[in-house]
């Protein structure tokens, strides 16, 4: 009897406090439906305040990039406040600098949205849709990389600059229950406007890849947004140097394509570094690349090619075969799409054989 | 339970900060103590967070045990429900500050999930059951506890913010150190005992 009792009067009393908290929710938490004002007009959002600005522009079909998905751990989705929300917060903190404060600049995914908002964002923002799609093809790359191809169902084109990426949507597989946001470069060419291919390589424990590599079939549909990213050619140099690592091929191919296509007079050398041979893809593809086109170099280098690889390509450090072939930074630009480790060492390389910092460009997640 | 005993709640109200203070003499509250004391403003910010929540919940548990828990007889679940009413109340308590408190909300909204969990919490609850403490008596063995655990974690970050140019050896950067600083604290406090007495 006593632990009927027991277990009735703790349930009545979960359930009260429960109540309470709901109440309390509904009541505090019901900040009304605010107005967003975004660059000085150009578009009015009606939200329902009491999320975040990230989400609460994402509900309104207005993307800012975000590669954490809301975490405060990428720093993507910073947003100018035309007037002050409130003082930062300590878990913006390392990600807007002292300048950036007094701009008025907040990460997106941390501000509550609680009254009416002002804010500035940049104009390609506005060119960014949510795309549903279908897997028309995947194609394993090695052992670890995958290529997807999607075809676009709504909208049916997509409108990018080679180099940039898009957001994919996964779903809740296995025991994950959550349906997170990664990006991932698109490697097709700006000009092929009904598709857009991906490389993907399966991180171990990554949420995203793992469902990509073994939950999606062909002729299953996702979504994703975008386009995003400033990783994209700039006017400047005639000659370019592409360094990629893993499936840091995927942005340099979409620029290497369009270039050869809009038959810009640029000469070009891609790196590309990979520790063995079966870590080496679309190693024909360029070299037939190589042939058709006397602008184009391409220089795989394995960094711990095994003699089963029967190796006769360039060995070492990505880095160290780079310094072998690029006497200077004359005229010269670098694109980089890698590992943070992979670029922090390019980087430090190219500023000592001669690259301007502002001549090197890279794309790192 | 016995009835209240003859104590000043101002008594109480002092004790609590300096002869039996919840951390240097009981010892309660240790892990974010430890962990949130680097710095003396985040450890400031966390100990007023934590007078906040000390208050209230002590409040909040006192008219339960004695209005609901009493009557029917539930003396025996007073640990589960007083660690659900903590739960419930610092929740409405983070969502009161972030509607109306914006601003200290911003300042210290992030350590309030924190101190659900600190056994301070539900430690100063269940004292003021043991020792059958009056109404008047818990509300400033609430406030005095909160007071002496913000005094005893601010005086340690601003010890180790002190230190931390210097050189420790090998082993003792951290945890160590800290926790050899806060016994020497105790040490300290002992030297309080007995001016007031309370237990």
């Amino acid at each position: 009897m006593t632990v009927l009792f027991t277990v009735l009067s703790l349930s009545v009393l979960a359930t009260v406090l429960a109540g309470l908290v709901s109440l309390a929710d509904f009541r505090l938490n019901n900040y009304g439906v605010c107005t967003i004002d975004i660059n000085d007009g150009a578009r009015q959002l009606e939200v329902k305040g009491g999320s975040s600005l990230l989400s609460s522009l994402a509900s309104q079909k207005v993307f800012i990039p975000s590669a954490c998905g809301g975490k405060a751990t990428c720093g993507l989705c910073k947003v100018t406040m035309v007037e002050s929300a409130g003082p930062v917060l300590p878990t913006e903190e390392p990600f807007i600098s002292e300048e950036e404060r007094e701009a008025g600049v907040r990460l997106a995914c941390q501000l509550k949205v609680k009254h009416d908002l002002k804010i500035k964002i940049p104009e390609e923002l506005f060119n960014i849709k949510q795309y549903r799609t279908r897997v028309s093809e995947i194609v394993q790359l090695t052992h670890d990389i995958k290529q997807f191809r999607f075809e676009l169902l709504e909208p049916q084109t997509i409108d990018f600059k080679a180099g940039q990426y898009v957001q994919i949507d996964s779903k809740p597989y296995d025991k994950v229950k959550e349906a997170v946001s990664r990006a991932y470069s698109i490697s097709s060419v700006p000009s092929e406007k009904n598709i857009v291919e991906l490389i993907i390589r399966l991180v171990p424990g990554g949420i995203c890849t793992t469902f990509m590599h073994e939950h999606v079939n062909e002729g299953d549909e996702i979504t994703f947004a975008g386009p995003f990213g400033d990783f994209y050619l700039r006017d400047g140099a005639d000659e370019l140097v592409f360094i990629a690592g893993g499936s840091g091929l995927a942005p340099i191919r979409s620029l290497v394509l369009d270039i050869l296509e809009k038959n810009l007079d640029k000469k070009m050398k891609f790196f590309f570094g990979a520790v063995r041979r079966r870590d080496l893809y679309y190693v024909d593809f360029f070299r037939e690349l190589e042939e058709k086109y006397e602008n184009f170099e391409y220089i795989p280098a394995l960094s711990g090619a095994a003699p089963e690889d029967e190796w006769d390509g360039e060995t070492g450090l990505i880095t160290d075969v780079v310094a072998r072939h690029v006497p200077d930074g004359v005229n010269r630009q670098a694109y980089l799409c890698g590992s943070p480790g992979m670029i922090n060492a390019c980087v430090q390389v190219l500023t000592k054989i001669g690259f301007d910092r502002s001549a090197i460009f890279f794309d790192e997640f | 339970m016995g009835s209240a005993p003859a104590i000043s709640p101002m008594v109480i109200f002092l004790a609590s900060i300096f002869t039996s203070n919840m951390v240097l003499s009981n010892f309660l509250g240790m892990c974010s103590f430890i962990s949130v004391s680097s710095e003396y403003k985040t450890a400031s910010g966390l100990g007023k967070a934590v007078l906040l929540v000390m208050v209230f919940t002590t409040v909040f548990n006192w008219l339960i045990y004695h209005y609901i828990m009493i009557p029917l007889g539930l003396d025996y679940l007073r640990y589960l429900i007083f660690i659900i009413v903590i739960a419930a109340t610092v929740q409405i308590i983070e969502m009161f500050m972030d509607r109306y408190l914006t601003d200290l909300h911003m300042k210290l909204g992030i350590f309030l999930p924190l101190i659900t969990v600190n056994c301070a919490i539900l430690g100063i609850s269940l004292f003021m059951i043991i020792r059958s403490y009056s109404f008047l008596q818990t509300l400033l063995f609430g406030i005095g506890s909160g007071l002496g655990w913000w005094l005893a974690i601010a005086a340690l970050a601003a010890i180790r913010e002190k230190m931390a140019g210097n050189e420790l050896p090998p082993g003792l950067a951290g945890p160590a150190i800290t926790f050899i600083i806060t016994g020497i604290m105790a040490l300290a406090f002992v030297g309080f005992s007995g001016i007031f007495v309370v237990m």
